[in-house]
């Protein structure tokens, strides 16, 4: 009796959260709904289900470019944060710096630092250099945006690396690259794998820089070209569901197989500030 | 041993370099730079740019769309902050109470999360839609209009905000849930301490450190809100939703007023960070009593 009323009060927590994703799950339904029954509710159920919305999405609009280019963007921008922010995040955790107090303040204020107060003169830069309308542009953007949080991750997670390991390196006569080859990326690994996701994830769903910055599909990412949808006489709602699910791809991948290191990413970057 | 130390600092300093390079060139220097340019009115397509003082601060002190704004703002964060804490702290304590299928329950929540806040804006636009909505079909046929009528928009924005973020004030709680020692239980079991008693005084005291930290990033987020309102309803209807932010984007690229948006962008920054501060004060304070 006691174990089926505890089945139950799961079943119960397992629904009430299943009702909280229903936003997810009706815009999912939506992009399978036959056209003409998409303003037709009730019945809640279409008479049956069609892949048209994905057809016209992927061969009529310029999602497939924006997919490519919020794909490329991000994998830069996740490469280049980790390999400047390793670096940083081990002189943080493991040597003496100058003014170390002060780079340490900097960096938890500027995770902090509002995109809206440096748009503007960003957008100078972006144009003398001739980066607007470009991956590079984004990708160094998005890269110095995420840093902060990137190298404040990271440190974290090289404390908890045994020092022992980094001196028997050092007395094996490693330099500092065999340091990092050998000793510190292969015991970081779960801790770079949470920090590579967050990073990843911010780059792909960042919506003020990349909507500035981009005046064609050249480097027009997910958000951006959502949020520009077309519709010519109305809105095609079934459309932008199946684009709309189409954007939300990588971060539901994650979150249902990497979930692990997300919320290890998540936790250490609420914990240690 | 001192020699050691010299090297030590010289790799310090060289594997730092990159971050503060990067910082420097694309955070800090443009910090200052808005500053600049938020002395001057520059409206580059009327060709004007001449230094203006603080002629553009002294003007919000009569702007009524900028009382408008930082009204909003502050009722949205407040209230969307509020709603996501209550409901992320009872989303933790249930998922706790789970046996089984907890990576479930957390893949549900987190897919609300990880998504692009756009891709959140055309979930809502379509279940806030008149006729078709699921809204309007789920309060039994209505035909209000969410995001049309001044007196929903905000409170529609609100709810999709607190559907977006509540998840993140819900997993920390839940990481720091499964950090209580079972003992602490057993011993308030021991005592005969009933639910109510133990959820008072054992659990919620034991949250709430994660939970001040978790309002504290959750407060800098709503404050300098931006793609919900910009996506939903662009600030409307009738500026009932424009945030700070969205007045500030607004100012420097519908109407192209360089210097005037970069002087609304730096009093969001200022809003953030003194918030930032006194919030940090107030915690070691607090900390440093309790």
């Amino acid at each position: 009796m006691r174990r089926g009323a505890r089945t139950f009060a799961d079943a119960l927590v397992l629904a009430a959260l299943a009702s909280y994703a229903i936003p997810f799950f009706w815009q999912l339904l939506t992009s399978f709904k036959p056209e003409a029954e998409l303003l037709r509710v009730p019945p809640l159920l279409p008479s049956q289900l069609t892949l048209a919305h994905y057809r016209a999405v992927v061969e009529k609009s310029l999602m497939p470019q924006a997919l490519a280019n919020s794909f490329g963007i991000a994998a830069l921008t996740t490469l280049l944060a980790l390999a400047v922010g390793v670096p940083g995040a081990y002189a943080v955790a493991r040597l003496p710096l100058p003014g170390k107090r002060f780079v340490l303040l900097a960096i938890v204020a500027s995770t902090a630092f509002p995109q809206i107060a440096t748009v503007s003169p960003l957008y100078l830069l972006m144009r003398a250099l001739d980066l607007r309308d470009t991956w590079s542009g984004l990708v160094l953007v998005h890269t110095s945006f995420a840093l902060p949080l990137t190298v404040w991750l990271l440190s974290g997670f090289i404390r908890e690396i045994p020092i022992e390991a980094e001196e028997a390196a050092s007395v094996d006569g490693a330099g500092l690259f065999g340091l990092f080859r050998w000793v510190v990326i292969p015991l970081l690994g779960p801790g770079l794998a949470a920090t590579a996701l967050l990073t990843f994830l911010f780059s792909w769903n960042e919506f003020l820089f990349a909507y500035t910055f981009t005046v064609s599909e050249a480097s027009r990412t997910i958000p951006v070209a959502l949020a520009l949808f077309p519709g010519v006489f109305e809105v095609p709602w079934g459309d932008i569901a199946a684009a709309s699910m189409l954007a939300s791809l990588p971060p539901v991948l994650i979150v249902v197989g990497l979930q692990r290191f997300l919320v290890r990413g998540l936790v250490a970057g609420a914990v240690k500030e | 041993m001192t020699r050691r130390e010299a090297v030590n600092r010289r790799r310090g300093m060289l594997l730092m370099a990159p971050t503060v390079l990067a910082l420097g060139t694309l955070t800090v220097y443009p910090g200052i730079w808005v500053l600049w340019l938020s002395l001057q009115h520059r409206i580059p397509i009327f060709g004007v740019s001449r230094f203006a003082g603080f002629d553009n601060y002294a003007f919000l002190a009569f702007d009524s769309r900028f009382a408008s704004a930082l009204a909003t703002t502050l009722i949205f964060t407040v209230t969307s902050v509020a709603l996501e804490v209550v409901l992320g702290v009872a989303a933790a304590l249930a998922i706790h109470t789970l046996r089984g299928g907890r990576r479930v329950a957390l893949s549900l929540l987190l897919l609300a999360w990880a998504m692009p806040a756009v891709v959140t804006a055309k979930l809502f636009d379509w279940l806030y839609h008149p006729t078709a909505g699921l809204l309007n079909v789920a309060l039994g046929g209505h035909a209000l209009n969410w995001l049309g009528d001044p007196r929903l928009a905000l409170p529609a924005i609100v709810l999709a905000d607190v559907w977006r973020t509540m998840p993140f004030v819900a997993v920390l709680c839940y990481a720091r849930l499964l950090a209580i020692p079972p003992d602490v239980y057993e011993a308030a079991q021991v005592d005969g301490a009933g639910r109510v008693a133990t959820l008072v005084r054992i659990t919620l005291p034991m949250l709430g450190r994660i939970l001040l930290l978790a309002i504290l990033f959750r407060t800098l987020d709503a404050l300098r809100a931006f793609d919900l309102m910009f996506v939903l309803t662009g600030g409307g209807p009738a500026g009932t939703t424009e945030t700070l932010t969205v007045y500030a984007y607004r100012a420097l690229f519908q109407t192209l007023q360089l210097g005037f948006g970069s002087a609304l962008g730096v009093v969001v920054f200022a809003l953030v960070m003194t918030v930032a501060w006194a919030y940090l004060k107030l915690l070691r304070t607090s900390t440093v009593t309790a």
